[in-house]
């Protein structure tokens, strides 16, 4: 049956449909966020598209088998990246995540997300039977594989991506067939873990920088001032929105970047809850039908990779978009597609290259 | 369902399953057959990723929630509170409309004044020496400064305060050229109440003070002044205008933006982006400001004193005293507390408006009222002659008089002001007849000028009985205006002006029309009559000689008073403060009779009424007569010679008959 079609001619409709609404959607709205300042984004975020185009056409292109036999040395070099960036890396705003060459960088932690999810895929797609019987090596492994990393990018520091690289590795954990017992296990102990970490092994003024996090309402001058003009923003836009370009606390740069980490309060003030309704929707297809495509996967590495990249999508979106609107504290989550910036779109293509690519091998053998 | 099941001892999934049919985004019927490479292996996790799928669901659902919250019930909430984040409103104060008196002279008004603020955040001690030293200020001045300073913590540091409002050009050109070395200060121009007249009119005009919390609730801003008392207080809304405002745009940053900037946002702001202030009425009094002059100078020759001056045919108010008077121009500033403590002891009194808000024994000058009421009544004849020894009893009481004035009539008991007359009479007339009349004069009520008065006190039966019992005399004391009866020196004048102008008491006016800066008017004044006397001609005409004669006649109360060409028809009081001490001493001393004279002139088709109070001044004859007499003749001779009589030419003055029932018991 399927075993004769080539794979370009299972080229995943609704997967692209959703990918270019959400892309059309990001490119009307960086361009209203940065109409004011600062100027040029517009125009590099376009190019990051070309680039990121290229990576999706080879990250779909590549039978995702070499990705599974290379999976650890992948891993291992993106590790030895981020060594090397706390290193030698650039310091950028106070924190050192970047490679940089002449005229652009390469984020490692970014990088980091992709190889978590190649290696946990790579590492679940051992025999189930493997897995029910050695439940506490697979739980060691599946430690080791995320801590080591977590902590390098901890460092440097990256709260924002150390915890998505938590969450995508905890998502794919839940979804592998462990015995329930054992989840609970690694659940109970973990969450009890930082919860020590957090009461007694952080010193004064790390748990009151913690705090914050959590009340940025107790610091009403600075970050909590930011998140409440967000709040502002979403809330004028009302029903249908301000209008295009017409969103003030956009355009008069009451909103705090408003086109990296914020963009989704730029488009819910100019188009209102229907917009962000309609925003919504298409993420909600993009994931869902990422997780159908795992539900149709050839195989288990394939299964495991669409699972990651479904959770990595989930939790990216989620946590931007419930701290824009007052639901999460603020850390640098960023919103995929929709978000100025190169490393976080590259991640994200790449991330829907391997899905396609995923889709496209479903029934060839 | 992706039941986990065993088989053989070993592990599988049933994959048979359809993935999630509820979910319309997933096309039905993708039946998954078994693609597991080995029979027994894993084939798929769909529990698991059923449960993945609703937990998405759940999540989208709880962020689509919050959206509904932000965007659909609070959202025009939050679209105010961005607008209020780029629209900003700067306020144009109104000008406050001036006071005149009837004739434009200008009785307030408002001159440029500039005050200096200080952000206590950015001040430095090199900042606070220089401002001691530009601004010339006191040890006291400074220590004051410093604890404005240290009391403010926190973010109101940030805020501006109020140091000084009267700062003089000169100082304001050097705090300006310093501004370098002055961080935190800054200096501003404003428009300040000012009195020129100082402390003539005082009372009336009141004075302004800075808005406070309850102010800022109805509209006013902290910098803002409201009036207090007087008709700064009455008129508060009329003289303070509309403030105009003009709302602009600015960024995040503070940074202005124009209205093509914004382009379609600038519509949030509405159509009105810009008001002129409407600048607030003039009143326009009916005070004449040289006679309040020639009043207060006339007064400041005592040490507490009040007087009142009304037309007669109109009621409206011409002067309005009260003496000692505090400056308006100091009262709205800032004043030291020491000064406010200084005002508040002063034993004279200044802040107390004396001529409406205080109230006195009328003492002889309320003789009047029983008089008139047993003319009316017919309970008398006047020209009958009743003997004076000097005393009166009343059981086991003894009423005295000044001295034996033997046997007197009416006229002359009233021009020699005898009480034993009266005591005669106040038991023919009785309590209750006093009372009626005395309300009829206007007297126990409000007089209806419109700023904030007392009502001074009339006795009935009834309230004798309520207050431990009614006895003889208290009749006996009420005629002679003491017991319980209290009245002020404007009810006083407008009784007298009623006598003056056969039987009409008129509603004081003071404020003649209000005007727009333009000259248009906004709302004209006119009389108001609250009554008629119930009194025939006849007798008050008897009554009128009988007052022409307390000055006049060479026996007369206040014959020290009486000037050659001068017609004054009036009445002199002596109201006891103190029992037995009548008249016992002259010059300040708080046991010391009230001195009063109150009267009309000329006598006949009066113009003007006048009261006078000197309190604790000694016999009205002696000490109120004289300043009244001054003012009556200064307002005659400076302020309105067109008025003055024509000298009084000898003319026959007919005999006057007062009928009498037939069987009188008044006899």
């Amino acid at each position: 049956m399927s075993a004769l079609r080539k794979p370009w001619a299972s080229f995943d409709g609704p997967l692209l449909v959703s990918v270019l609404a959400i892309i059309a959607m990001g490119l009307v709205n960086l361009y209203s966020a940065t109409r004011v300042a600062p100027k040029g984004l517009f125009s590099t975020q376009l190019m990051f598209f070309g680039v990121g185009t290229v990576l999706f056409l080879l990250a779909a292109a590549v039978d995702y088998r070499v990705l599974q036999r290379l999976a650890s040395p992948i891993y291992l070099t993106v590790l030895a990246m981020l060594i090397g960036v706390l290193l030698f890396g650039k310091v950028v705003n106070g924190s050192r995540r970047w490679f940089g060459f002449a005229n652009f960088g390469i984020q490692p932690s970014e990088l980091m997300k992709l190889a978590l999810i190649v290696a946990y895929a790579r590492l679940f797609s051992a025999d189930p039977l493997d897995l029910q019987a050695r439940p506490v090596r697979y739980a060691l492994i599946w430690h080791a594989v995320l801590f080591v990393p977590a902590i390098l990018i901890l460092k440097q520091p990256d709260l924002g991506t150390a915890l998505l690289c938590v969450f995508v590795a905890a998502s794919m954990l839940l979804l592998v067939p462990l015995h329930a017992k054992v989840k609970a296990g690694v659940v109970a102990v973990d969450v009890s873990a930082a919860a020590l970490v957090i009461l007694f092994g952080l010193k004064d003024y790390q748990k009151k920088r913690f705090l914050t996090f959590l009340h940025p309402e107790l610091d009403p001058t600075g970050a909590g001032w930011h998140a409440r003009q967000a709040i502002f923003a979403i809330g004028s836009g009302r029903l249908t929105g301000k209008g295009y370009l017409r969103g003030t606390q956009n355009q008069l740069q009451f909103l705090p970047e408003h086109w990296t980490d914020f963009p989704f309060a730029v488009w819910a003030e100019e188009w209102g809850l229907l917009g962000c309704l309609l925003l919504l929707l298409c993420y909600l297809v993009l994931i869902l039908w990422s997780i159908y495509l795992a539900h149709e996967a050839r195989d288990r590495f394939a299964r495991y990779m669409a699972i990651g990249c479904a959770s990595l999508l989930f939790w990216h979106v989620s946590i931007n978009i419930a701290m824009v609107i007052g639901m999460a504290p603020v850390v640098g989550v960023t919103l995929p597609l929709i978000s100025y910036g190169g490393s976080s779109l590259l991640t994200v293509m790449v991330v829907l290259g391997l899905l396609m690519n995923v889709s496209m091998r479903k029934y060839n053998y | 369902m992706g039941i986990l099941s065993r088989q053989n001892g070993k592990l599988r999934f049933d994959l048979r399953v359809r993935l999630t049919s509820s979910l319309g985004t997933l096309p039905a019927g993708c039946e998954v057959g078994s693609v597991g490479a080995s029979p027994g292996a894993q084939r798929g996790l769909d529990s698991s990723l059923r449960w993945a799928v609703a937990f998405v669901v759940l999540v989208f659902l709880g962020l689509a929630g919050r959206l509904v919250q932000l965007q659909g019930i609070s959202g025009e909430a939050y679209y105010q509170r961005s607008t209020n984040n780029f629209i900003r409103e700067r306020e144009f104060p109104a000008v406050r409309g001036q006071i005149q008196d009837r004739n434009g002279q200008v009785l307030v008004e408002n001159r440029p004044a500039f005050s200096v603020y200080i952000t206590p955040r950015f001040l430095t001690e090199d900042a606070i020496a220089r401002l001691r030293k530009y601004l010339e200020l006191s040890d006291e001045q400074l220590a004051s400064l410093r604890a404005k300073i240290d009391s403010k913590k926190g973010l109101e540091r940030f805020k501006q305060v109020l140091i000084s409002e009267s700062v003089t050009r000169d100082q304001m050109a050097l705090l300006e050229s310093e501004k370098e070395a002055l961080p935190g200060v800054d200096v501003e121009g404003r428009a300040r109440r000012y009195y020129p007249h100082s402390s003539n009119l005082s009372h009336v005009l009141g004075f302004l003070n800075m808005a406070g919390p309850d102010d800022l609730k109805h509209g006013y801003h902290s910098a803002d002044y409201v009036g207090r008392s007087g008709l700064e207080r009455v008129l508060e809304s009329q003289l303070r205008g509309q403030p105009g405002f003009e709302k602009f745009f600015v960024d995040a940053k503070g940074r202005r933006k124009s209205k093509s900037d914004l382009g379609e946002m600038a519509q949030l702001a509405g159509d009105d982006l810009k008001r002129d202030p409407v600048p607030g009425s003039h009143a326009i009094l009916t005070v004449d400001l040289r006679l309040q002059k020639i009043v207060e100078e006339a007064l400041s020759h005592h040490s507490s004193a009040a007087a009142a001056v009304v037309e007669v045919d109109t009621g409206k108010v011409l002067a309005l005293a009260s003496y000692p008077a505090p400056d308006p121009n100091a009262l709205s500033g800032r004043m030291s507390h020491a000064d406010a403590q200084r005002l508040e002891t002063d034993p004279f009194r200044p802040l107390l408006d004396k001529a409406l808000r205080e109230s006195y024994y009328p003492g002889s000058t309320f003789k009047v009222v029983p008089a008139l009421a047993a003319l009316e009544e017919h309970l008398v004849n006047p020209d009958e002659k009743v003997p004076c020894y000097g005393r009166y009893e009343l059981g086991r009481h003894v009423f005295r008089c000044m001295k034996a004035h033997g046997p007197v009539n009416m006229h002359e008991a009233i021009a020699q002001s005898c009480n034993v007359y009266f005591y005669h009479l106040a038991e023919k007339v009785g309590l209750e007849r006093m009372a009626k009349m005395a309300q009829q004069f206007g007297f126990g009520q409000n007089s209806g000028l419109g700023l904030s008065e007392t009502q001074g006190f009339v006795p009935t039966l009834d309230f004798y009985k309520r207050n431990g019992g009614f006895r003889g005399g208290y009749a006996l004391n009420t005629a002679l205006g003491q017991g319980a009866v209290r009245v002020t020196v404007l009810q006083l004048a407008l009784a007298y002006a009623a006598l003056g102008n056969g039987g009409k008491l008129f509603q004081p006016m003071l404020i003649e029309r209000l005007e727009t800066p333009t000259g248009e008017v906004v709302q004209e004044n006119s009389p108001v009559l609250r009554g008629q006397l119930p009194a025939t001609e006849e007798s008050l005409e008897r009554l009128r000689r009988a007052l022409v004669d307390v000055v006049a006649d060479k026996k007369g109360t206040a014959n020290t008073a009486f000037i050659d060409g001068l017609d004054i028809a009036g009445k002199s009081g002596t109201a006891q403060v103190r029992k037995n001490k009548r008249g016992q001493s002259a010059g300040w001393d708080t046991t010391n009779d009230h001195a009063w004279f109150v009267g009309f002139a000329p006598s006949r088709h009066a113009k003007i009424a006048v009261s006078v109070l000197i309190e604790h001044g000694g016999l009205g004859g002696h000490v109120a007569a004289p300043t009244a007499t001054k003012i009556i003749s200064g307002y005659f001779n400076q302020v309105a010679p067109e008025q003055r009589p024509r000298p009084i030419v000898a003319e026959p003055q007919q005999p006057l008959r007062t009928s009498l029932p037939t069987a009188g018991g008044a006899r």
